[in-house]
């Protein structure tokens, strides 16, 4: 015990002594009451929408656990964190859920930059991380304690490069990259190589910064190269501004993006400057796999009839992903989990089969979807 | 050639902005000699209210456009006289240094405070006016960006002839120029203090809607870019002079667009505040300002 006050101390601090147990307690009882598993996203600030619909889904899903009898004999906690979409909250938010609330495990980030910075924490910590949706290789190349539910982005910056070539045919492309995300500048990089090795040119590179509002410049530049598709590689915020602006400079073809396009907020906001437009994603809400829409039947029940889009059919795969490895280690202990998490091999989540690989990355195929209407329709599912 | 002129039309667009709320900091700094480093909040407060009365009026006309502007600037200019009234007024002759703390204490407040109220999401800015797109020659201009190049031409000649035509406006200059001897002629300087912050501030409210309006996605956080482009803008033009700021945000507003545009996007902030570290070096008064006009 880490407190064993005498009793004049004991008179004189009781009140903080009872706290400092209050606090120990599940810690030191020999059966703790329950599992603790950290969650932190973007709840709020620019990449609200995704921290949003990953954090409601995982809270979808470890509810139906615990109704199911939870893992372990034990119920499940799960402590959310916002990380507001600042740079430098992460780490803390990770160090707080791991040295304060004692969580076993960790459910997050959903950017790519701040699941690198929580990544680098939680490994010196040696606590396990799975981030739903963070598609950047950097994330868990961090270290063994770190893995995610999703594709990387090289992969998805392949696909992307291969359906401009071949489904679109286009022969020009421009890209507009974040120079202030890792997410935007590792998928530019892999489209760029792949479009050119392809067969197709790219004749503008524009750039921008996080947080930019004004993106008519780039865009008038981009417009001068004629370009027969414009690779925009941003999360929604800017994605749909980008979109919206270079309607009113006349620019009419295509855009195209990747994962970070996928939040209701896109449409909202671009109205249809985005229609024509295609994404890479993880999943599309159109699939028929019966699985995947009983999910979306309980996610709308649950949420107003809002209807599940990638980050929360990752956010619900991660939550079961672990809970799956949790049982598997039969215990609590971060190592065990850890490696039964390594050892996923054909998990069956509803963005599809998940085997983890040797650098801890799960092997998923892509799915491509083009606007129209306002909505997002299927087009292809495209194998890794 | 008509990329040049097409990144004209987009940094003026962008300029007249930054023009707007330079000139609220210019007729503040002109009169109170203080920078209200709140300005660029009253800035988004106005780009929230537009945003309000914008849902609420639900369809699209002129009417909607110019009522949500209006709201905004009657807003604002309430919001400037109460600050003006509860920050500053108590300070009145204290240190400039006390007041300048102060001002940043306004701008952090109500940044959070902003949080609080409206959420820290990004909302969706709705559309005011209705949206037309011209093509003239290789040129593409959007009616909004028309449209915030006439509102402030607009606003800027009436704020010249109130300063300029009015018994009001003829108190701020005196107040501007010397507030003991405004005084002891007659002038009550509270008076022209609250009408300079009302008038500031309406300013403001206007280039938040009209900045939203162009990039239609607002959060609590929104001014403080703007904010700082516009208050580089004063400096450049000369700070206390109203053709300046208007000068200044243009002259900035291109410049932004056109290093964009270019190779070097990356450093188009640097390149913003590059520029005032310059005119601070090189022409302290800026390019429009008089040296030497601060007597006392």
């Amino acid at each position: 015990m880490p407190l064993l006050p005498r009793k004049t101390a004991l008179l004189l601090s009781s009140l903080a002594a009872a706290l400092a147990f209050a606090g120990c307690a599940p810690k030191d009882a020999s059966a703790p009451t329950t599992v603790k598993i950290g969650n932190l996203a973007s709840i709020t600030g620019k990449d609200a929408s995704f921290g949003q619909s990953s954090t409601k889904a995982t809270r979808l899903a470890i509810d139906e656990i615990n109704a199911a009898g939870g893992v372990l004999g034990q119920q499940i906690e799960l402590i959310f964190e916002d990380t507001q979409s600042k740079p430098g909250e992460a780490a803390m938010v990770v160090k707080k859920l791991v040295t304060r609330d004692h969580v076993v495990a960790l459910i997050g980030e959903v950017i790519s930059s701040r699941s690198i910075e929580a990544a680098s924490v939680a490994q010196t910590l040696k606590i396990p991380m799975l981030t739903p949706t963070a598609t950047n290789p950097a994330v868990t190349a961090t270290g063994d304690y770190i893995f995610r539910a999703c594709f990387i982005d090289p992969f998805q910056g392949k696909v992307l490069a291969k359906f401009a070539r071949d489904d679109l045919g286009s022969k020009r492309a421009a890209v507009l990259t974040s120079t202030s995300s890792s997410y935007s500048t590792g998928l530019s990089k892999v489209f760029v190589e792949q479009y050119t090795e392809a067969g197709g040119e790219v004749v503008a590179d524009q750039k921008f910064a996080e947080g930019d509002k004004d993106f008519k410049a780039a865009l008038t530049a981009i417009r001068a190269a004629n370009p027969d598709v414009i690779f925009v590689p941003a999360y929604y915020t800017e994605a749909s501004l980008i979109a919206k602006q270079a309607r009113e400079l006349g620019i009419t073809v295509p855009l195209l993006g990747g994962d970070g396009w996928e939040a209701p907020e896109l449409f909202e906001i671009a109205g249809d400057a985005v229609e024509g437009c295609y994404y890479s994603t993880h999943f599309s809400a159109d699939s028929t796999d019966p699985k995947l829409q009983a999910f979306v039947a309980r996610y709308r029940a649950r949420y107003d009839g809002a209807t599940p889009d990638c980050m929360a059919a990752l956010g619900y795969d991660a939550a079961y992903l672990l809970v799956d490895a949790l049982r598997r280690a039969g215990s609590t202990d971060p190592v065990k989990i850890k490696d039964a998490l390594a050892a996923t091999r054909g998990f069956e989540g509803i963005t599809g089969r998940i085997d983890m690989g040797p650098d801890r990355n799960a092997s998923k195929p892509a799915t491509i979807l083009k606007i129209q209407n306002r909505k997002p329709v299927y087009v292809k599912t495209i194998a890794p | 050639m008509t990329e040049l002129l097409q990144q004209l039309i987009n940094g003026l667009s962008l300029g007249a902005i930054y023009a707007l709320i330079a000139l609220g900091y210019t007729m503040i700094y002109g009169v109170l000699r203080f920078i209200n480093f709140a300005h660029s909040e009253v800035f988004m407060v106005g780009a929230f209210v537009g945003c309000y009365i914008g849902r609420l009026a639900g369809s699209v006309t002129w009417w909607s456009g110019f009522g949500a502007l209006g709201a905004a600037m009657l807003v604002c200019g309430i919001l400037g006289f109460i600050i003006e009234k509860i920050a500053y007024r108590p300070l009145r002759g204290a240190p400039v240094l006390n007041v300048l703390i102060t001002a940043i204490g306004v701008s952090l407040f109500l940044q959070y405070g902003g949080q609080l109220v409206f959420g820290a999401t990004p909302r969706t800015f709705p559309e005011l006016f209705p949206v037309r797109h011209f093509r003239l020659g290789g040129l593409d201009v959007s009616s909004n960006q028309v449209i915030v190049m006439i509102v402030t031409v607009v606003l800027l000649v009436a704020l010249q002839l109130i300063v300029k035509h009015t018994r009001l406006g003829t108190a701020m200059r005196a107040v501007a120029l010397n507030p003991q001897a405004a005084q002891l002629v007659g002038i009550n300087t509270g008076t022209v203090f609250s009408f300079t912050f009302v008038i500031g501030s309406a300013l403001a409210g206007a280039g938040g809607v009209l900045y939203a309006m162009n990039y239609p996605s607002i959060d609590p956080l929104m001014g403080v870019m703007p904010g700082l482009k516009a208050f580089v803008a004063a400096i450049l033009g000369g700070i206390g002079s109203i053709p300046g700021a208007a000068l200044g945000g243009l002259l900035l507003g291109s410049a932004e667009t056109l290093v964009s545009g270019s190779q070097f996007s990356t450093y188009k902030d640097a390149i913003a505040f590059g520029i005032l570290i310059l005119i601070l070096l090189l022409r302290p008064s800026g390019l429009l300002g008089r040296p030497g006009v601060e007597k006392v």
